[in-house]
């Protein structure tokens, strides 16, 4: 059981997390991640760590409320306990000095590309950082990006904030302005790092991307997570969860992603149903 | 009751286990076996001869006291005869309901000679169920505490057995486990119905009991590293077993529906899928679906099993040798016969096809003929030219078993691996090539048995014992 030391909202339904872990914040590099159950029958999730305080022994977790887990997750305050927390697992992200390097953030993959983006810009490279939304509020953590990077574009679907179009749509702009481009990090949804794939393509952009396939025991042990990477299949667990964006098979992913689409549903609505029932009994006793 | 002849012993006709109805057991999870009554185990009981020079002794990995025993459960004195069997073997519930006796104990047996061998794995079994159902666990006789600590990698098999001898000769040990729950396979990879978790729980309890310390959600490598455990320890054993599953590494492997058996066992047992929606964690919807197993080992034998306990209308073994070569228990292969299993022998994949959808609707099959041994001492499958077939599946599981996992090994560097990534160790002691750091149990053999494990387990014991009292000399 570890203790939620602060929980506080981001954006609609995404919230951050400092969880009392000093080992795993002893030990964790970015782009790693930790796996974590939330009550005893609870399936175990993968959640990138965004940061770490070593004074404090405390992990950062950045979660959007999609299914049952995280929307349960989402509901926990800070002096609640997670039942379980694992790790750092994974592969820590290569960093080098690239030279100019351009982290892409889409929605909550910004919490993901924050950590790695921060060691870039350690590692002295010039950080262009590219953070969208589909609106205004759910661009994140643009405070703490603007911090570590040379340039911040914000995005925004809509048009309500910062650039209007989707984060490739400003990567190409700047390729399209000739910017000298060495490195990209793309991290969000898969539609988005397939794209962003496909911009840098064409130009030999060494291009990596955080997968997030279904993991079980995210040790190995399973295989659950294997992705198709140029052909071969590798374990996003232990081989990953960062390849190289030319050459994932971004489609096959995407499929297996949705292979318990159904389940999802059930177990959300089965949740919903229970915390409706205990509010009603609540009001009851209330009453 | 008049001492009978070895003559009157032979006479007495094996008693088989009584068991849930094939019909009635594919519709749940409880355990298959019921184990045996009182008379039952008594009648067994008679059965063995008591030899002077016991070989079953010799053909058990963890040496129990057989005849010893097995002459204590005729008496009607279970008691005493938890006492010697647990003498030898921390998990006795376990090692009866999974050993695989025919190929040890039991086929060495004396009376096997004339006739089916004494049960003594059911014996087994009957005594530590009758211990932890009747008086609950005792404290054995403990060595006086040495202050030495000893950290256990992996809350298996092999990590229990050894966790128990040491915690007994007085060391301080702690079991440092990567899932939530320990138990290792016992608790991921073996059914319900063929090892209850309760009593996996029950044994794990008996070894907190006995004061070893359980470190759950916690990944040796990663967490922290082996190193960093030797400035905590005094020594290390290291037992993470083969955790790294083997795919066919055919066209289509990556199709929705097709799973390790590491992944599904793992889904239905530890996360226990079966009970879905209680349980967070789904496995796909096999009602009235086809399901090829790929395998022909206890691991296929489970899937298959498990497959069709959550409503697969055809439950396959797909198979590329014959049942004669199948390496899985011969009771598990019963088992799965009578529940209604089909086996395809002689069968290789050789392509999964699937939908638009990415899910997988059938598995190619090159039909093969057995030709000469090979290394394993097995008649090799040759391919028949031409004989290629299609079977239509909406699942597989392919359980062709585990690699070593790379965790340990990469993060401790003078840790001495074989090519296959197996920790290389001295047969006799299982020290490793790292001083003060022991290993056994599958990520020293490659996949094996439980009871291989926990022999191995109890061995690295005995030695890590010995070094303790004088690690210079190590």
């Amino acid at each position: 059981m570890n203790k939620i030391v602060e929980a506080r909202f981001l954006a609609p339904d995404i919230k951050l997390f400092r969880i009392e872990a000093p080992k795993i914040a002893e030990k964790r590099k970015p782009g790693q991640f930790v796996v974590v159950r939330v009550e005893e029958l609870g399936e175990r999730i993968p959640l990138t760590i965004a940061d770490s305080n070593l004074e404090e022994g405390t992990v950062t977790i950045i979660v959007q409320g999609v299914g049952k887990t995280t929307k349960h997750l989402n509901l926990l305050e800070a002096g609640d306990f997670i039942h379980d927390i694992v790790g750092p697992l994974g592969k820590p992200s290569e960093i080098e000095n690239y030279g100019v390097a351009v982290s892409i953030g889409g929605g909550v993959g910004t919490a993901i590309a924050y950590p790695t983006a921060k060691a870039l810009k350690e590692a002295g490279n010039y950080v262009i950082g590219i953070i969208g939304g589909r609106s205004k509020e759910f661009v994140i953590l643009e405070d703490e990006m603007r911090r570590i990077c040379d340039e911040l574009y914000p995005t925004t679907d809509d048009g309500s904030y910062g650039f209007h179009g989707f984060v490739t749509h400003k990567l190409q702009k700047l390729l399209d302005e000739g910017r000298k481009i060495d490195f990209v990090l793309a991290i969000g949804p898969i539609p988005m790092m397939k794209a962003v794939a496909d911009v840098t393509r064409p130009y030999g952009i060494k291009t990596v991307v955080s997968l997030n396939p279904i993991m079980v025991d995210a040790t190995g042990m399973c295989g659950g997570c294997r992705v198709t990477v140029d052909n071969k299949i590798y374990f996003a667990c232990v081989d990953g969860p960062e390849f190289d964006a030319h050459k994932v098979d971004f489609d096959n992913l995407m499929k297996r992603n949705r292979m318990y689409l159904e389940h999802e549903k059930k177990s959300l609505e089965e949740f919903i149903c229970r915390i409706d029932l205990m509010a009603k009994k609540l009001e009851k006793q209330n009453a | 009751m008049p001492e009978l002849t070895n003559k009157d012993r032979m006479k007495i006709p094996r008693h088989h286990m009584p068991e849930q109805a094939p019909e009635v057991r594919i519709h749940n999870f409880n355990e298959v076996n019921l184990g045996y009554t009182i008379e039952l185990a008594r009648e067994e009981a008679e059965r063995c001869l008591r030899c002077k020079k016991p070989v079953c002794i010799e053909g058990c990995p963890v040496a129990v006291k057989i005849p010893d025993f097995i002459k204590l459960v005729a008496e009607g004195k279970f008691k005493e005869a938890a006492e010697i069997l647990k003498e030898d073997n921390a998990l006795p519930a376990i090692c009866g309901r999974v050993c695989p006796q025919e190929d040890q104990c039991e086929k060495v047996c004396v009376v096997a000679k004339k006739g089916e061998p004494v049960a003594i794995g059911h014996l087994e079994r009957f005594v530590a169920d009758w211990e932890r159902m009747n008086i609950g666990y005792r404290l054995p006789e403990m060595r006086p505490k040495t202050g030495k600590k000893v950290a256990i990698v992996g809350g298996g098999p092999a990590g229990l057995s050894c966790a128990k001898d040491l915690i007994i000769m007085g060391h301080d040990v702690t079991v440092f486990e990567a899932l939530h729950e320990i138990g290792g396979v016992l608790i991921y990879g073996i059914p319900e119905f063929r090892l209850p978790k309760e009593i996996v729980r029950a044994e794990v309890d008996y070894l907190r009991m006995l004061g070893v310390e359980f470190v759950t959600n916690y990944v040796i490598g990663l967490t922290e590293t082996i190193d960093e455990l030797l400035q905590r320890y005094d020594a290390v054993f290291i037992g993470v077993g083969a955790g790294l599953p083997y795919f066919l590494n055919i066209p289509g492997e990556n199709l929705l529906g097709i799973y390790s058996a590491n992944e599904f066992l793992t889904r239905v047992n530890l996360m226990r899928a079966f009970e879905f929606p209680k349980a967070d964690t789904p496995i796909m919807n096999l009602q009235g679906k086809d399901v090829a197993v790929f395998g022909g080992g206890n691991t296929a034998m489970d899937a298959v099993r498990t497959a069709l306990r959550l409503g697969a209308k055809n439950a396959m073994i797909i198979y590329r040798r014959t049942e004669a070569e199948m390496p899985a228990r011969i009771e598990e292969i019963k088992h799965a016969k009578e529940e209604g299993v089909k086996f395809i022998f002689l069968s290789a994949p050789l392509e999964f096809i699937g939908d638009d959808d990415g899910w997988v609707r059938a598995v190619k099959i090159q039909k093969m003929q057995l030709g000469e041994p090979d290394s394993s001492g097995r008649r090799k499958p040759i391919p028949i030219e031409g004989a290629i077939e299609t079977i239509p599946i909406d699942a597989a599981v392919i359980a062709i078993g585990n690699g070593s996992n790379p965790i340990i090994s990469k993060t401790t560097p003078d840790l001495k691996v074989n090519k296959w990534g197996n920790i290389i160790v001295d047969p006799e002691t299982m020290k490793t090539s790292k001083k003060g750091v022991f290993a056994g149990g599958d990520i020293v053999t490659g996949g094996a048995t439980v009871i291989l494990a926990m022999g191995a387990g109890r061995k690295a014991a005995k030695a890590i014992d010995e070094y303790l009292k004088n690690p210079e000399v190590w």
